[in-house]
């Protein structure tokens, strides 16, 4: 928080203040210090808030031509792509933006993970980030079911029914999720009236998230602590606004080419085919964007455990800064944390990637592998790193690396020779 | 700025890699004649459209619906274009029921530009029925609900063989190179000659496979040249805008001492 008391210029503003310090806000949001070491990975917290908007305002649209009927959805959603003005185009910017709202979380998180920003003090922030990816992924996933294709259909089938692997109460629960036997009409409407209401309780937690973060202020490459303000640091607005303003155009570039050049490559074929429950497609296969956690799911023969261990690869992340023991924050200072991070990188990456093939063969033993080292790096590496790792000398503040910017690990290697 | 190609390569990493996933199941290659609406400039071929809807007409709607297109949608702009009276005169050649009137009787009577493509079938059981217990799709979405589209459709209609020796097919069930498990209950649709085109073109087998999966591709995705046209322009936009944002922010931050 900034340290000077503010006092609007206007009498109405000083009025109005004193009322509801909205201006104090304002005023906070802009001279907030940030570090002015932040690298491009930085620029994404102000993209995902991009994404989230224009998924809301896209989505809102949607909803007033939408029809969640299990008879008229497949049929409403041809209405908005051919007859609704520009309904392609919404649509499309709607159904590619959850794909980039992904791409953009998943960079975010990887970036938190590369420079600790999840350690003391901002554990709270990482939790709540943790929750809103959490549902983001719920919220994607009833978005998915809505236009009820066949992998609408089959997508929302499988899903539900990891609730029915819980031992006595499983079936009871999906029969109530689902509002019958089947998924049918009624799944229809509530993930219909969910997927309306979450994107604003993701929204509020986005709140809690940024003003988390405008307590201990941001991390920054190096991973030091900062006094602020002071020459470490620069106001957020104009330096940051217009920095992150850079990096969404970059980002809405590539945005642009999905929805216009190739807007149906992130989604599956059979979704353009209307839901039949008597029809199985020869793939259930979710979004790319929840692959790895399928892959996960399926690496365990027993379904129970199956779920268990999916709903445990995310709560490894919650508990995450108590699993990373390391004082030293940043990977540019932890060599061998460097390794194991681009590790599980690749690991994640794996599982995306046996995620989308069949459950077989070589692919499942792949999966299986990736799954135990996935657990292995958060529940085993990570702690013994904390303790074991020998971590370079980390400076005291951003101006003693005298080139400024991000430091250069050579340079940093060679200061510590001298 | 070091850092930041960085970035920028890691997110066409990552892109590809997404790309591969989902490109990666492929089986056997799809023929590619070359369509006049893929690429940046992409655009449907007028005349071609409306050939191609010529061949749906009179051959494929026999079977499949398109429940999704109405009869205006054939003289839009982006489309086959037929003009305005082209599109009232084919759609008056279809009877539609309507009402009930003010004696409440259900009544027919021609189609207008307003009215959904009329089936062939009252309902999915009807048409299931009639061919042999395999319901021929509609067709108002058909080419972004097949795998390889457009490649996918037209190569499944080039694609018929006589089965190879050792594959026994049962009746009504045909051999065909490009289907999955390469047993299609429809046969060979397009015969040479199997229409005769207004405009004089020779209706060869690859020419009319050709023109009804463009006609096709269009249904299935009609405002696509607007797309292409408004995707051109949008991208123009904001590759300008990125590199002013680019010198203001350079600007901006020349008065700290640190880089950008």
């Amino acid at each position: 928080m900034s340290d000077h008391e503010y006092t609007p210029k206007s009498k109405l503003g000083k009025w109005f203040n004193d009322r509801l310090p909205l201006l104090t806000l304002s005023n906070h949001l802009q001279e907030y210090p940030t570090p002015k070491n932040l690298n491009y990975w930085w620029t994404f917290g102000g993209i995902l808030t991009f994404c989230l908007i224009t998924q809301i305002i896209t989505g809102l649209i949607l909803a007033m031509h939408y029809i969640a009927s299990a008879d008229l959805a497949f049929g409403s959603v041809e209405h908005i792509m051919r007859d609704v003005n520009y309904g392609w185009l919404i649509r499309y910017v709607h159904a590619n933006g959850a794909s980039m709202f992904f791409l953009a979380v998943y960079i975010h998180i990887f970036r938190s993970l590369y420079y600790g920003s999840y350690k003391s003090p901002r554990e709270v922030i990482w939790i709540i980030g943790m929750i809103i990816y959490f549902l983001m992924m719920a919220t994607a996933f009833m978005g998915y079911v809505l236009p009820w294709g066949q992998m609408s259909f089959w997508g929302a089938t499988v899903i539900t029914n990891l609730f029915s692997a819980i031992p006595l109460v499983g079936e009871s629960i999906t029969n109530w999720l689902w509002g019958g036997y089947a998924v049918d009409n009624p799944t229809l409407i509530r993930f219909y009236s969910l997927h309306y209401l979450f994107p604003f309780l993701i929204f509020g937690l986005v709140i809690l998230h940024i003003w988390a973060l405008h307590v201990p202020g941001n991390n920054n490459p190096i991973g030091i602590d900062i006094k602020k303000p002071s020459k470490d640091t620069v106001p957020f607005h104009p330096y940051i606004v217009v920095k992150d303003l850079f990096a969404l155009l970059i980002f809405l570039i590539v945005f642009a080419f999905f929805v216009f050049y190739s807007p149906n490559i992130l989604g599956h074929a059979d979704n353009y085919i209307e839901a039949n429950p008597l029809v199985t497609p020869a793939h259930i296969v979710p979004e790319w964007y929840l692959l790895p956690f399928y892959a996960i799911l399926r690496s365990i023969p027993d379904k129970l455990f199956g779920v268990i261990a999916m709903f445990a690869a995310i709560f490894v992340l919650v508990i995450l800064p108590w699993l990373d023991t390391s004082k030293v924050r940043s990977a540019i200072f932890r060599p061998l944390y460097k390794q194991f991070y681009w590790f599980l990188v690749a690991d994640v990456l794996i599982l995306g990637y046996v995620g989308a093939m069949p459950a077989e063969g070589l692919y499942l033993l792949v999966a299986r592998v990736a799954t135990a080292y996935y657990f292995l790096h958060f529940l085993v590496i990570l702690p013994v790193l904390g303790a074991k790792e020998k971590t370079l000398d980390v400076p005291l503040s951003l101006t003693e690396p005298v080139f400024g910017g991000s430091p250069n690990e050579a340079m940093l290697k060679k200061k510590k020779e001298i | 700025m070091k850092n930041f190609f960085k970035s920028i390569l890691f997110c066409t990493v990552f892109l590809f890699y997404g790309f591969s996933s989902i490109a990666a199941e492929q089986s056997s290659k799809l023929l590619d004649p070359g369509w006049s609406f893929k690429g940046f400039f992409g655009k449907f071929d007028r005349a071609q459209l409306q050939r191609g809807y010529q061949v749906y007409t009179e051959v494929c709607a026999a079977c499949h619906s398109m429940k999704y297109l109405s009869y205006r949608n054939l003289s839009q702009p982006g489309g086959p274009e037929f003009s305005e009276q082209q599109a009232k005169i084919i759609a008056s050649q279809f009877e539609v029921t309507d009402g009930p009137n003010s004696e409440g009787e259900m009544f027919t009577r021609p189609a207008r530009l307003s009215d959904k493509f009329v089936g062939p079938y009252p309902n999915e059981q009807a048409a299931t029925a009639a061919n042999g217990g395999a319901y021929p799709p509609d067709m108002s979405v058909l080419v972004k609900a097949r795998k390889g589209g457009a490649d996918y459709i037209y190569s499944v209609l080039m694609g018929y063989e006589d089965p190879p020796s050792g594959v026994i097919l049962d009746d009504g069930v045909y051999y065909n190179k490009y289907m999955p498990g390469n047993k299609i209950k429809m046969s060979k649709p397009l015969m040479e000659g199997a229409v005769e085109y207004i405009d004089g073109t020779v209706s060869s087998e690859e020419q009319m496979s050709k023109d009804v999966v463009a006609y096709l591709a269009w249904a299935a995705e009609p405002h696509l040249e607007a797309r292409h046209k408004i995707g051109f322009r949008a991208i123009i936009y904001l590759l300008i805008l990125t590199v002013l944002v680019y010198f203001s922010m350079k600007k901006l931050w020349s008065r700290i001492e640190s880089k950008v």
